[in-house]
């Protein structure tokens, strides 16, 4: 309200717009029907929107062992409405899983608990559709070949090391993304594992706004030159976008610099005082900024920069994918491939065609904006033409690249992101693993890392938790300690884990505690969520979590 | 069968491990016991506020971690919009009361667990009722509501020649969240930083200039909150006022919102932006909600347990890139509005200048105080005196002429007290006037 010179003038207005809007509210746009499924999942769907949201109704998911962590992940995966889930789980169901697991019932004792885990998870959301193989998970991969290549994303979790090999190797081979997890204690345990995601829109937090007023096209720079901005009356010019007004300083200070653009944070300074004093003073020698003149001077940094392609994206458009396609490039590649010509010949990412909101009057505004989305447009359809040919080329069908894929790419070239793990299996079968950088500091998480290897052999060995049982706890520290420092030293790792950690996690004796198991599931949902989708940057690769001290880390491993 | 033997019942196998043996991570005072079981499934009450995305995470996993004396309190109903994450409702269950359905519902599925409901406001209970509790865990989505309860809490605090009397505090578990951002923290009141100690990590909502809407709107947002704020109250299309769940009242708001923005030129109003405008509406999803309901869960089982030290203090946590967390300790504010034992004083430049409308902006608008719409009250010459309050009707109509007098015509002199009371808190605020224009007062 501050900013509101002529409050007079704003009644004046309403009383015009009321008479308008009584002229025009007879024959008004009807609004649209909005469906059952829109309205369930209104909250999500502005996270992932419609599209997001139909990769999660096409997906199949399959969780190995029906533990609290497990269905707690499935959870968070059936409310928002995946396609189907299959759950592959051999054990029965024993007093512990009703104390922790939610979605067992009490007088299901000794059931299948893959059977009452899929019954009790079917209850919250009628949209999906849910089995079950009661059968361990070696069993099944075993007997059914091929199993586990149906499935989009295969959850495991309390799987021991050497069915967690062989299942690592087959489903890096079919590329199907697998998310291991381990609850214990207060700790817990995700690993990603996935040969190749690529993702578009990657909802980075912040961005700097596209807007190239130092590379005009030609219909910018047009519609730029022919606003005199020395000559606007006052009113005219309060109500002039930041973009114009900076562009008319920039086209000066160019005047007086040989054509080059400020660079330098001197040289923005300069142009920034350029703008700041190109206002004169008022009767009482006050000199005070109008909105948009204080938007011109903070654009300085983003919109006048030289047109560069960020290293990650370089780095996309410079993949073995992208340089060599065959018949089996998926589209996002194609569209790379033909993202890469554009930059070749532009020196420039396509124009994302979205302009920030500024001080403005609404047809200066809108004018502006019309000519970024214009040519945002022309930048898709170059892209789309390219990309369909490419495709076209490797003998691929008429429908292999859709146009509004392509826009859709296009608008978020800056944020494309492509993410390889390593596989499972390689890092369980390495002997050299150099994990010293991590382990200079004392309290830093890889050392349950570590400990969680630990676990998985101790497991392997003595086919129980370390202290599973009340009066073995003394003596399974003292083993958990032995294979510990083997591991280290197989790894050629100096560091020793301090005993306090040891003994903490003995005194676990392999319990689940649910509130833990709640938290990682919500965490392994959330991973999937995003594999499924496609949409937003998935964890890279191993996390672990430590509700002891409420602090979480992720290593590349 | 007796509730001793309950917990030592196989079933509670996991947490009789962590509870019936030592840990080099337990709180000092930890002394491994089946006792404590015990007394977490027989004594110790818990008060989950919010049967909501939070709450009903927060009510399985409290069910799950032992406890059994739960009470849950919530004043909505169910809304079609809340079954992709409040996994405890059904389609059937849409219009009945949540809190009614949650406790309903965990307890059937958790044997002996006893979950009490309460469909009300938490502002309809008092101290005696906050009293019976041994740790309070919230769950909402309302800065007032959790600035309320925050504020009970310290209100029911004991002091002793000064000394804070540690029986009378009352630990607060406090989770939020935003999509795939949340932060989860525990407040042990009069002891560590509570809500108002840390208020300015609530961000400002998000306003247009009314100027913008009426005059040059550029976004969609413009044109929905121009209609939203200008031409419902004109035109009183259904002689009532705007409800955000009523589709009829949504789909006037799209149609006119359309229209102006044709009218405009302006791309981009959807109807489910219309929907989000109109009623702020949060985006939220079930794993994020189960993340920071976890923690939360398991913060209230350590502290109910001492079997581990509990978060020292304020969690944020943000799963848009990766997963990303940082816990830190949030201070405790010197002279904290609420949990503080400090007079407050509000210097005053000049009282024959100040109108008691300013300061009323200045109780709204200042990040320490972020009222909504304080009341306020004083005594002149021994007398009580309304200045204004807004929130009855008659009471405004008679004091809404003081909010033009200044502190001078009102006759506020330099240390006067003036007693403010705002939903933001169950008790109200006295603030001492400091005049920094000495002249004024001896003239
Ligand atoms: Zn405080």
């Amino acid at each position: 309200m501050k900013n509101c010179q002529i409050l007079s003038g704003f009644f004046n207005f309403l009383k015009i717009t009321n008479s308008l809007c009584k002229k025009m509210s007879s024959p008004a746009p009807k609004s649209p029907e909005q469906s059952v499924k829109s309205k369930k999942y209104d909250r999500q769907l502005r996270l992932w929107g419609d599209h997001g949201q139909k990769n999660l109704e096409n997906a199949k998911i399959c969780l190995i062992n029906a533990t609290a962590l497990g269905t707690e992940i499935l959870k968070s995966l059936v409310l928002p409405g995946i396609g189907l889930f299959t759950i592959v789980d051999g054990e029965k169901i024993c007093e512990e899983d009703i104390g922790s697991n939610f979605f067992l019932e009490v007088d299901t004792l000794g059931s299948s608990r893959a059977q009452i885990a899929t019954q009790c998870l079917l209850e919250l959301n009628p949209d999906v559709r849910g089995d079950y193989i009661d059968e361990t998970p070696e069993h099944v991969m075993s007997h059914t070949q091929d199993f586990f290549n149906n499935f989009t994303v295969v959850i495991a979790t309390a799987l021991s090391e050497k069915t967690l090999i062989p299942l690592s190797k087959l489903l890096w081979e079919a590329n199907i993304p697998l998310i291991v997890c381990r609850s214990i204690g207060f700790l817990g345990y995700i690993r990603l594992q996935v040969k190749e995601h690529t993702v578009i829109e990657s909802h980075p937090d912040s961005e700097n706004p596209d807007l190239r007023l130092g590379q005009p096209w030609d219909a910018l720079k047009e519609h730029l030159d022919q606003i005199d901005v020395p000559n606007l009356d006052k009113k005219t010019r309060s109500h002039t976008p930041a973009l114009v007004i900076l562009y008319y300083f920039l086209k000066k200070y160019r005047e007086e610099h040989n054509g080059l653009l400020p660079k330098t944070r001197l040289e923005k300074l300069e142009i920034k005082k350029m703008i700041e004093e190109s206002i004169p003073s008022d009767e009482h020698g006050l000199n005070l900024l109008e909105e948009n003149y204080k938007e011109a001077i903070h654009y300085v940094n983003t919109a006048v920069t030289p047109l560069k392609i960020p290293s990650n994206i370089q780095e996309i458009l410079e993949d073995e994918s992208c340089v060599n396609l065959t018949q089996n490039s998926n589209p996002f590649w194609i569209m790379c491939a033909a993202l890469r010509e554009l930059v070749q010949t532009d020196g420039a990412l396509p124009l994302r065609g979205s302009l920030p909101d500024m001080a403005s009057d609404t047809n200066s505004y809108v004018a502006l904006q019309q000519i970024y989305q214009k040519q945002a447009q022309v930048h898709a359809e170059i892209v789309y033409r390219r990309a369909d040919q490419i495709a076209r080329n490797l003998g691929l069908g008429q429908d292999a690249i859709i146009e509004n894929d392509v826009k859709l790419f296009c608008k978020h070239a800056a944020e494309l992101h492509v993410m390889r793990t390593s596989c499972i299996a390689d890092e369980y079968e390495k002997t050299n693993v150099d994990l010293s950088s991590y382990l200079e500091d004392s309290d830093s998480l890889m050392f349950y890392y570590i400990m969680f290897r630990g676990l998985e052999r101790f497991i392997s060995e003595f086919n129980a938790y370390p202290g599973q049982f009340d009066d073995q706890v003394e003596p399974d520290v003292l083993k958990l300690k032995g294979i510990l420092s083997k591991l280290l030293n197989e790894w050629g790792c100096s560091h020793a884990l301090r005993d306090e950690r040891v003994h903490e996690v003995c005194r676990y004796g392999g319990a689940e505690l649910h509130s833990v198991s709640a938290v990682l599931g919500g965490c392994a949902a959330h991973e999937v969520i995003k594999l499924i989708t496609h949409q937003y940057k998935p964890l890279n690769n191993t996390f672990i979590c430590d509700v002891i001290s409420s602090n979480t880390a992720t290593f590349c491993l | 069968m007796s509730e001793t033997v309950e917990s030592s019942q196989k079933r509670w196998g996991h947490l009789r491990k962590v509870l019936e043996r030592p840990g080099p991570f337990c709180h000092p005072e930890f002394e491994p016991s089946s006792e404590i079981l015990d007394f977490i499934m027989t004594s110790c009450k818990i008060l989950i506020i919010g049967a909501g995305g939070l709450g009903c995470e927060l009510l399985k996993d409290l069910a799950l971690m032992g406890f059994k004396q739960i009470h849950v309190i919530d004043m909505d109903t169910i809304d079609l919009s809340n079954l992709n994450r409040q996994f405890l409702f059904r389609h059937k269950d849409i219009g009945s009361a949540k809190a009614e359905v949650a406790a309903e519902f965990i307890n059937k599925r958790v044997a002996g667990c006893y979950v009490t409901p309460h469909f009300c406001k938490i502002q309809d209970y008092d101290e005696e009722f906050y009293r019976q509790f041994h740790i309070v865990v919230c769950g909402l989505d309302s800065i007032v509501a959790r600035r309320w309860i925050n504020g009970m809490l310290v209100a029911m605090l004991q002091y002793e020649n000064g000394v804070l009397d540690q029986s009378s505090v009352i630990p607060m578990v406090d989770g939020g969240t935003e999509g795939f951002k949340g932060n989860a923290r525990v407040i042990l009141p009069g002891m560590s930083a509570c809500v108002e100690c840390t208020l300015d990590l609530y961000p400002p909502q998000v306003t247009y200039p009314l100027c913008t809407i009426a005059n040059t709107p550029r976004l969609p947002e413009h044109c929905i909150e121009y209609v939203k704020v200008i031409t419902w109250p004109k035109e009183n299309p259904f002689n009532t006022a705007l409800d955000g769940d009523d589709p009829q009242h949504i789909g006037w708001i799209y149609e006119k919102s359309m229209e102006r923005a044709l009218h405009f030129n302006i791309p981009g109003v959807t109807y489910r932006l219309v929907q989000g405008v109109v009623k702020n509406i949060i985006p939220a999803v079930a794993s994020t909600n189960a993340i920071i309901a976890g923690i939360c869960a398991t913060e209230v089982f350590k502290i109910a347990t001492s079997c581990c030290v509990p978060m020292n203090n304020y969690m944020v946590f943000n799963d848009v890139d990766g997963i990303y967390s940082y816990t830190y300790e949030a201070e405790k504010k010197e002279n904290c509005l609420v949990c503080s034992q400090i007079p407050q004083e509000l210097p005053i430049k000049d009282p024959s200048l100040m109108k008691l409308k300013e300061i009323i902006s200045l109780l709204c608008e200042s990040v320490i105080y972020q009222m909504k719409s304080p009341g306020i009250t004083t005594t002149i010459g021994g007398k009580n005196k309304t200045l204004y309050i807004s929130a009855i009707k008659s009471i405004e109509e008679k004091t809404k002429d003081n909010l033009n007098k200044t502190l001078t015509e009102l006759g506020l002199k330099d240390g006067s007290e003036i007693m403010v009371a705002d939903v933001t808190s169950p008790t109200t605020l006295v603030i001492k006037l400091k005049f920094m224009n000495n002249d004024v007062e001896m003239n």
